[in-house]
């Protein structure tokens, strides 16, 4: 069997895995469930230009946030319905990855990390500045009557596990996709050696942004979900916080494979899940887990897998 | 009130700002300057600081001095050894390589903070100022019968502010001597310069590195104890003043010492003129974007030679 139809048969079958556990899984691992697989959208859209193309931004939650807030702002000032929220939710994303990459682009390393954080925490302030409009760090509930799309109920625990595992399923298809092509190939050889992607005569500025654009829209697309699913919208998305997840994420499940986002997100969250029924400092076991990875396994648990017997996968 | 008492209030509370400021940004700068590290967990070095200086001040009985005086003997070296251990255990092992060292700071900052969390808990607590004066300030007038002094109403400072901005000159004057004219301060830059070439000529890079992270560190920790008598110490005032000396160092331009005292007083000044005329938060917004703006279009700051 050739490796490309491997892989895909292995992501088909996690996502048919996710579709059988919909109908077995207990109330609350099901809420929790519905919950991974839209964070893991995040994670998802922060390793395309992370893990794939070798940009660290510490200002994900700004499109995160930029999705979140475009849809439910929509929703709730303007009254509109949540099909065409969403597609505004996913414009802001793509216009805020737009203008954040074209800015910052033009800086490299240290600096482009920098320039990102100050980006997002700019985002995060003037969330809290509108106050009026987002209610800052309270935030607020959208209402059930405006969760839905089709006639579908999405705040009914059945319809909201689908919706999420069909966003899973069309951000991993895509992702896998982009890796097979040409121009996931550009981007990976970017990650290793931008000077000699340029010498073979790839447009590098160009991919990184294309990158980022792909990356930003994801990680709207998430925010908007996750805004709509779980209904509600608050200041705390666009925070610092909200930055250091999906790299935490990415590199805790494997940094430039395709399904170690999805993998670092299920883990961290029951990690998280589990230790704050000990503690209210459950984010000393975040602190611990960056730590321990930078020092002991930089590659994440799928890459070591990947590293140690599954040479193929993506 | 006049516009002028105003100014002068915003200037005195930016002075104050600034003193702060740069004695953190500078151990900020030091730390980038001779080791190529970002340390993101350094506003958590300013808040132990502040934090440590209430638990040994605590410790005392009687006049409040004494228990100050002992926090600021007691709460930097103790930061400083928190720091060299996370060196020594973290940083130095990951080689100091920029990215790692910036999602290993993240987990530091994020272990200093939940563990101070666990034990000093969320509230937030105040140390007594060693003296407290208030002090008014004449304004000159122009009357009748010619020039003649008179005390606007709420303008003036307190003995505590001043003696902070003279501790903060004395120390950043401290720290200059110990850069350009001693020995520990030619190893220092040496290693700055090249480290490769310093360890050829024998320099113990390995001990300069531990060294500036704990000056560093212990320079964040001095900036939180003076600040503590102001502002009371709480596990997450770390936050702000990293935001902020981040600004400072990178409009100062990374590592030039007179870069980072001039872009402190810049940014605290007009930090205090802003956030007396407009909303704390517009004027946060406006700095972070400004620091984003100068990163991109001028990366070697305003008084550096190099960028990032």
């Amino acid at each position: 069997m050739s490796e490309i139809r491997k892989s895909w048969g292995l992501h088909t079958g996690v996502v048919a895995l996710l579709l059988a556990l919909n109908f077995i899984l207990p109330d609350y691992h099901h809420g929790n469930l519905a919950r991974v697989m839209v964070l893991a959208c995040y994670a998802m859209g922060y390793n395309m230009l992370f893990g794939y193309t070798g940009l660290l931004s510490l200002g994900h939650a700004l499109f995160f946030a930029a999705g979140m807030y475009g849809m439910s702002l929509t929703v709730q000032h303007l009254g509109w319905s949540a099909g065409p929220a969403i597609i505004v939710g996913l414009a802001s994303g793509l216009a805020m990855s737009l203008v954040v990459g074209i800015l910052s682009l033009r800086t490299a390393g240290v600096a482009f990390m920098i320039v990102t954080l100050m980006f997002a925490q700019a985002g995060y302030l003037a969330a809290l500045y509108f106050g009026e409009y987002t209610r800052g760090d309270e935030g607020f509930v959208i209402q059930k009557a405006a969760r839905q799309i089709g006639g579908i109920d999405l705040s009914d625990p059945m319809s909201r596990y689908l919706a999420a595992l069909v966003l899973f399923a069309v951000c991993l298809f895509i992702t896998l996709r982009v890796v097979q092509t040409g121009f996931g190939r550009v981007l990976v050889a970017i990650r290793e050696n931008e000077e000699r992607t340029r010498m073979l005569g790839y447009d590098v500025h160009l991919h990184k942004l294309l990158a980022i654009l792909l990356s930003g829209t994801m990680s709207a697309a998430a925010g908007a979900a996750y805004g709509l699913l779980f209904g509600y919208a608050g200041a705390t998305f666009a925070s610092v916080q909200y930055s250091i997840f999906p790299l935490l994420w990415v590199l805790l499940g494997g940094a430039g494979t395709v399904l170690g986002p999805f993998v670092g997100t299920l883990f961290m969250f029951y990690l998280i899940d589990l230790s704050s029924d000990i503690s209210t400092a459950y984010m000393l076991i975040a602190g611990l887990t960056l730590v321990l990875l930078t020092l002991f396994a930089p590659q994440g648990l799928v890459g070591e897998l990947r590293r140690r017997t599954l040479r193929w996968l993506p | 009130m006049e516009l002028v008492p105003y100014l002068i209030l915003g200037l005195l509370e930016g002075l104050v700002t600034a003193a702060v400021l740069s004695l953190m940004a500078l151990g900020l700068s030091l730390v980038f300057g001779v080791m190529r590290v970002v340390n993101v967990a350094h506003g958590e070095f300013f808040m132990v600081g502040a934090v440590l200086a209430w638990q040994i001040a605590s410790l005392f009985e009687g006049h409040p001095a004494w228990g100050f005086l002992a926090a600021l003997l007691v709460a930097p070296p103790l930061t400083a050894c928190i720091a060299v251990a996370a060196n020594q255990l973290v940083l130095k092992r990951i080689e100091y390589d920029p990215e790692r060292t910036i999602v290993a700071t993240i987990g530091l900052l994020y272990i200093i903070q939940q563990v101070t969390l666990m034990t000093y808990g969320p509230d937030a607590r105040p140390v007594e100022a060693p003296f407290n004066q208030r002090l008014s300030i004449p304004l000159v007038e122009w009357t009748e019968s010619g020039l003649s002094l008179y005390w606007p109403w709420g303008l003036g400072t307190t003995t505590y502010k001043l003696a902070v901005i003279m501790a903060a000159v004395m120390l950043l004057t401290g720290i200059w001597i110990l850069m350009t004219r001693t020995r520990s301060g030619l190893l220092m830059r040496a290693t700055q310069l090249d480290r490769e070439t310093a360890q050829a000529f024998g320099i113990p890079v390995g001990r300069v590195y531990a060294t500036v992270f704990g000056l560093g560190a212990a320079l964040a920790a001095l900036a939180g104890v003076l600040i503590v008598p102001i502002q009371q110490a709480h596990y997450l005032m770390g936050h702000d003043p990293l935001l902020l000396s981040f600004i400072v160092v990178i409009i100062g331009g990374l590592g030039s010492l007179p870069g980072t005292v001039v872009a402190a007083l810049l940014i605290g000044i007009s930090d205090g003129m802003i956030s007396v005329f407009f909303s704390p938060t517009l004027a946060k917004i406006i700095a972070t974007l400004g620091v984003a703006f100068v990163l991109i279009f001028m990366p070697q700051g305003l008084f550096g030679k190099r960028g990032l």
